[in-house]
Formats: C-alpha cells, sequence, structure tokens
C-alpha cells in the first residue's frame, strides 16, 4: 500500500475518533452563574413527587421540604447520597450545596406502595452535559455511518 | 478454524464439548433447577408478602431473571434461556412419554399448528398484553404467580393437542422477543457449512424425532426459530450439526428476508421499551398511576396509547419513511419488502435499547434481591444472613454513561444495518443518502430514548 492510500484508508477511523473526542470534551458548559438559594416545596404521593424535575446551578444552596401528602415517603438524592423521610402531613426538611453538576436522579426511601421502587424525580444541577454529549455522539456516529469511502486525498 | 463468509469457530470440534452438549443429564439438571426456582416464584408469589420488594416471586423474576435474560442471556446466548426454559417441560412429558431420555407412553394428539398462525401476531399479543398490564404485574406478587402458572397450564394444553414444541414456536410472550433478538446473538446451532445437498436430504430423512421446534435442521440458516434444544445434536445424524460462536452481526449483515409479522414485532418491542422507560424511569406520576390501575379510565387510555403508539404510530412513520426512500433511490421493490427489511435493520437498536432500560433500573434495584434470598416469603426468615441487608443503589455514577454507550452504539450498529440494506434493496454508490428517512427514524428513536432515560 503506497503511503496516500494508506493515509487515505486511515481518514475515517481518524476523523471518527477526532470528532468523537470533540464530542465528549468540547466545552458546553455556560458561564458560572452567582450562586443562590433555592427553595423547593416537593410533595410526595403514590407514586410521584410533585414538582418531578427540580434545576438549579451548580454551587447553589438548595433546601427541599418534602411533604407527604398520603402515607410515608422518603427522598434519597442519587450521588449526593441525602436522605430524609416524612409521615403524612409532615414536612421534613433536606439542605445542600448542589456541588456536583449532572442529572441525578431523586427516589423514594421508604416502602410506600406497589410502585414504590419506581417513585422518581429528577435534580438537573447545570446543563446535561451527559444527554448533549451523547445527542452530539449519536450526530457523529450516523455521519461517520453515511460516510462510506475514505476521502479522496485532495480533500483531506 | 474454518472461514465463511463472516467468522464461525466451531465448538463441537471438540469431543469432550460435543459429549457435554448430546448428552442431555446437564441441560435436565439445569432445567430441573429452573423448575424449582419457577415452583418458588407460584409459591411465594401466591402465599408469600404481598409487598413486592419484599417478595421472591417479583424481585427473582422482574429483577434477576429479566434483566440477566437482557444483559447476559439474550446477547451473548440467543435463545440460551429457551434451551433451560422449565415452562413447557411438564408438556412436553407428556407429550413424549419422558423425562429424560424417549421411551414411555405419550399423550398427544399431535395435531399441526394452525397454518395462519405460524408466525409471531400471537406472541406479540402476548408480550403487549404483558406491557398493559406491566405496572401491575411487575410489582403484584400474586399477578406474576398467576401469569406463570397460567403459561404452564397452556404450555401443556398446547403440548398435548398439537405438535413438538408449538407453545414455545408460536405462541410464548417472550419467544417473540428472545427469537427475534437473537437473531444478533454470537451464538448458532447450524448444520456442518460443508454438507451436500444428498447428506442434507438424508439428514432430514433420518431424522429420529425430528426437531422439537419444527425445523428442518439441516436447512438452518437463522436463530429466530430455533431453541438450542440441541436434539438435532442427539440424533444418528447429529455429527452434521454444529454449535459456532459467530461474530454479533453474523446473521443480521447478511440479506434476510423478514415477515410482516416479524416487522410489527420488531416495532413493537421498540415502542414498548419506550414506554416501559417512560412510565418506570420517568418522573411523571400520573402516567405511572394509570398504568397500575387496570380497568380505570386512565388505564384504558394508557392501553390505547401504547397499542397504538407501538404497533401503530412507530410502523405508521416507518413505512412513511420506506416509501421516500423507495422513491428518491428509485427502487423498484414492493414497499412492504422495504418496510419490512428496514424494520429488520432496526433490531439493533431495539436489542440495545432494552440493554440500556435494564441498566437503567437493574443496578438500583439490585439490593432488594438480598433480603428476599433470605425470606422469599417475608415470613422473617434470615436463611443466608442478608435478611436485614439495606437498600442501597450500585453503580449510581456509571450507569447513565453506559446506558448513552449502548444506545449510541445501537444508533451506529442499525445505521450501518440500514445502509447495507438500503443496497441490497438497490440504493446504490452515491445515492446512499436516500436511505436517510429511515436513518433519521433511527435517529429519533435513540433521541428519544436518551431523553427518557438520561435526559
Amino acid at each position: 500500500m503506497t503511503l496516500p492510500k494508506f493515509i487515505s484508508a486511515l481518514a475515517k477511523p481518524i476523523l471518527g475518533l477526532t470528532l468523537a473526542v470533540l464530542a465528549l470534551t468540547a466545552p458546553l458548559s455556560l458561564p458560572p452563574t452567582q450562586p443562590v438559594e433555592r427553595y423547593f416545596r416537593v410533595e410526595a404521593s403514590q407514586f410521584a413527587y410533585s414538582p418531578g424535575v427540580l434545576q438549579v446551578n451548580p454551587g447553589d444552596q438548595v433546601t427541599i421540604d418534602l411533604v407527604a401528602t398520603d402515607v410515608v415517603h422518603g427522598i434519597y438524592i442519587d450521588s449526593y447520597e441525602l436522605q430524609a423521610s416524612a409521615d403524612p402531613g409532615q414536612t421534613a426538611r433536606l439542605t445542600f450545596t448542589a456541588d456536583q453538576a449532572g442529572l441525578f436522579r431523586f427516589r423514594c426511601l421508604v416502602p410506600c406502595g406497589q410502585l414504590h421502587p419506581f417513585m422518581l424525580g429528577k435534580l438537573q444541577v447545570g446543563p446535561n452535559l451527559l444527554f448533549l454529549r451523547a445527542v452530539l455522539l449519536s450526530l457523529v456516529g450516523l455521519l461517520l455511518v453515511l460516510w462510506k469511502k475514505p476521502l479522496p486525498i485532495a480533500s483531506i | 478454524m474454518e472461514k465463511t463468509a463472516s467468522y464461525r469457530f466451531d465448538l463441537t470440534r471438540y469431543a469432550w464439548v460435543r459429549r457435554l452438549l448430546t448428552s442431555r443429564w446437564p441441560q435436565f439438571i439445569l432445567r430441573a433447577i429452573t423448575l424449582a426456582g419457577f415452583v418458588l416464584v407460584i409459591l411465594t408469589g401466591f402465599i408469600g408478602s404481598p409487598v413486592g420488594s419484599r417478595n421472591f416471586a417479583v424481585m427473582f423474576v422482574w429483577i434477576a431473571w429479566w434483566s440477566a435474560l437482557k444483559l447476559i442471556m439474550l446477547p451473548f446466548g440467543g435463545r440460551a434461556w429457551c434451551s433451560i426454559c422449565p415452562i413447557p417441560m411438564p408438556g412436553e412429558w407428556l407429550q413424549q412419554g419422558w423425562l429424560v431420555k424417549p421411551g414411555g407412553k405419550k399423550f398427544n394428539l399431535g395435531l399441526r399448528w394452525p397454518r395462519r398462525l405460524r408466525n409471531t401476531w400471537l406472541q406479540s399479543a402476548g408480550f403487549a398484553a404483558i406491557g398493559l398490564f406491566s405496572a401491575l404485574t411487575l410489582t403484584t406478587p400474586v399477578v406474576t404467580a398467576w401469569i406463570f402458572v397460567g403459561l404452564i397450564i397452556v404450555a401443556v394444553v398446547v403440548s398435548v393437542v398439537f405438535e413438538q414444541r408449538s407453545f414455545c414456536r408460536y405462541l410464548c410472550p417472550m419467544g417473540g422477543f428472545i427469537g427475534l433478538y437473537s437473531t444478533m446473538a454470537p451464538l448458532e446451532l447450524r448444520p456442518q457449512p460443508d454438507l451436500t445437498l444428498v447428506e442434507k436430504g438424508a439428514a432430514v430423512r433420518e431424522w429420529p424425532r425430528g426437531c422439537p421446534w419444527i425445523n428442518n435442521p439441516a436447512a438452518l440458516k437463522a436463530n429466530a426459530n430455533c431453541g438450542l434444544c440441541l436434539e438435532c445434536l442427539r440424533t444418528e445424524t447429529g455429527a452434521n450439526m454444529t454449535l459456532n460462536v459467530r461474530s454479533f452481526d453474523a446473521e443480521l449483515g447478511q440479506p434476510g428476508a423478514f415477515r410482516l409479522d416479524e416487522a410489527f414485532l420488531s416495532l413493537g418491542l421498540l415502542g414498548s421499551v419506550m414506554i416501559y422507560s417512560a412510565v418506570f424511569q420517568g418522573p411523571w406520576g400520573a402516567l405511572k398511576n394509570a398504568a397500575l390501575y387496570a380497568g380505570s379510565p386512565a388505564w384504558w387510555g394508557f392501553a390505547a396509547f401504547f397499542l397504538l403508539a407501538s404497533f401503530g404510530l412507530l410502523p405508521a412513520l416507518l413505512a412513511g419513511a420506506s416509501a421516500l426512500v423507495r422513491r428518491t433511490g428509485n427502487l423498484g421493490k414492493p414497499l412492504r419488502m422495504v418496510f419490512t427489511r428496514f424494520s429488520r435493520a432496526l433490531l439493533p437498536l431495539g436489542l440495545l435499547s432494552w440493554i440500556a432500560f435494564t441498566v437503567s433500573f437493574a443496578f438500583g434495584k439490585m439490593a432488594y434481591l438480598w433480603p428476599v434470598l433470605s425470606d422469599p416469603f417475608g415470613w422473617g426468615w434470615n436463611l443466608f444472613g442478608t435478611a436485614a441487608v439495606e437498600w442501597q443503589p450500585y453503580l449510581l455514577s456509571a450507569t447513565p454513561v453506559i446506558e448513552a454507550v449502548l444506545l449510541v452504539a445501537g444508533l451506529i450498529w442499525s445505521g450501518r444495518t440500514i445502509l447495507k440494506t438500503a443496497e441490497q434493496l438497490g440504493v446504490r454508490g452515491e445515492r446512499r443518502w436516500a436511505a436517510a428517512p429511515v436513518l433519521l427514524f433511527a435517529l429519533a428513536g435513540t433521541l428519544t430514548m436518551l431523553w427518557l432515560l438520561i435526559g
């Protein structure tokens, strides 16, 4: 194989790798914002939290008042490993600094009925970079799938 | 090592492997163990704790077995589960008159399965029915127990009335799911590649019992309908059959016919996993309650949406995309053929979506298993000292990344297969952009799953 042909054959994997690395490392974050205090009153009833999605910025001081409206419910925030539980009609408070960015699920901690293992909510701290990068990777993947022949040398 | 169109490695070239597979005892022992497990599931379902997360039936079937099936057995072993499934055992004993080896009095009318039903429509209906009641089934021990009792009764009746494993081939609701996705498994049972037509004919004539899965083993080319029961290896002409390891793409990468019923099942499974993800991993309480309270007005709405989206909307969208490809690619093939072939190309996205969905909940729920292993009935036992193990999720930070990688891999695999399919249908060279509508369909499916699981 001649050198130009060799380079041409490598074009697709090299471009693919480059685009994939770009998709995974591109600085997608928004400019940092001034941390603020955030307060959420989250009502828990079989088998959902209301609101079910909480959005904050990195560094925010977050207070969640969990109110159980029917039976005993709990809350456990993934990765933050914070937890609390509230009796019916009672309120339990969680206060923390949102120092980990990303999307985290929170889930009921106390068996509360049939769908208890699937009682979930979401805490989004900053932009959901994993989702954005996965979307970018999907597009890169499809482009590479479509690009069947190696680029001619002249166009590299 | 032999090399044909794609890589294959014959495991049965080793005498000890062939001995292990041709002996009925290892398989019987495994099936006896799974049968014992299923009996325990039925018992705990009926008389154990009614709380799903404290009951062996729910945790064993829907967390342990269902996850192991999708994460390990199906992607790596194809129909490996069917090989050791206990559900057809009682019916097969009656039908064949034997427990382990042939012989004894048979109870079987031996009727052929009705010609009109020799497809996967009934399996699609069964899988959809499980989906409609999934929130109830996955959380209520007694419902799980009734499902297994029902499956065993139906399997016995079908085995007594109809020939061979008609139940597994045409009725089992999991059979369609496993069969379709086993196309991508790196394991296959096939005739020796160098068999002559005369030898193949002789093999068919000399087959003593016939294939329990109603195949002609000498002409076996696809995994979907081979249950890996291994009976063909145990016949006089069994030396002509081999168990091969192959690449994941060995079968799907080749041109292959796909029936309309299989196309609808493929799309139905893709739609089902999206709805399962929304119900079980989403934050929408109203949707969860609608799925849970069967018979309520909200449930009827959920059922209608489930069926219309999975078996109506997705096929309609793919049919539209196929029509565009057919038009822009100047294909002379019938729309039905274009539609069915493209639905086959979406199998990788479907399988990897199911695996990603499983990853999203399995590690979070796995810790519920340890207490029920020690206390399967929820009666306060502590058999293995794990009854008091507290719930904690595993691999929390890794699972979203794994889900994303799986879904993107599924898209790329399906994308490649879509382009190969387009080429096989007559789309050539620079016109491969004509396949873009189907690629966009796959991209939309992937983005939907990404949004549901990590968005």
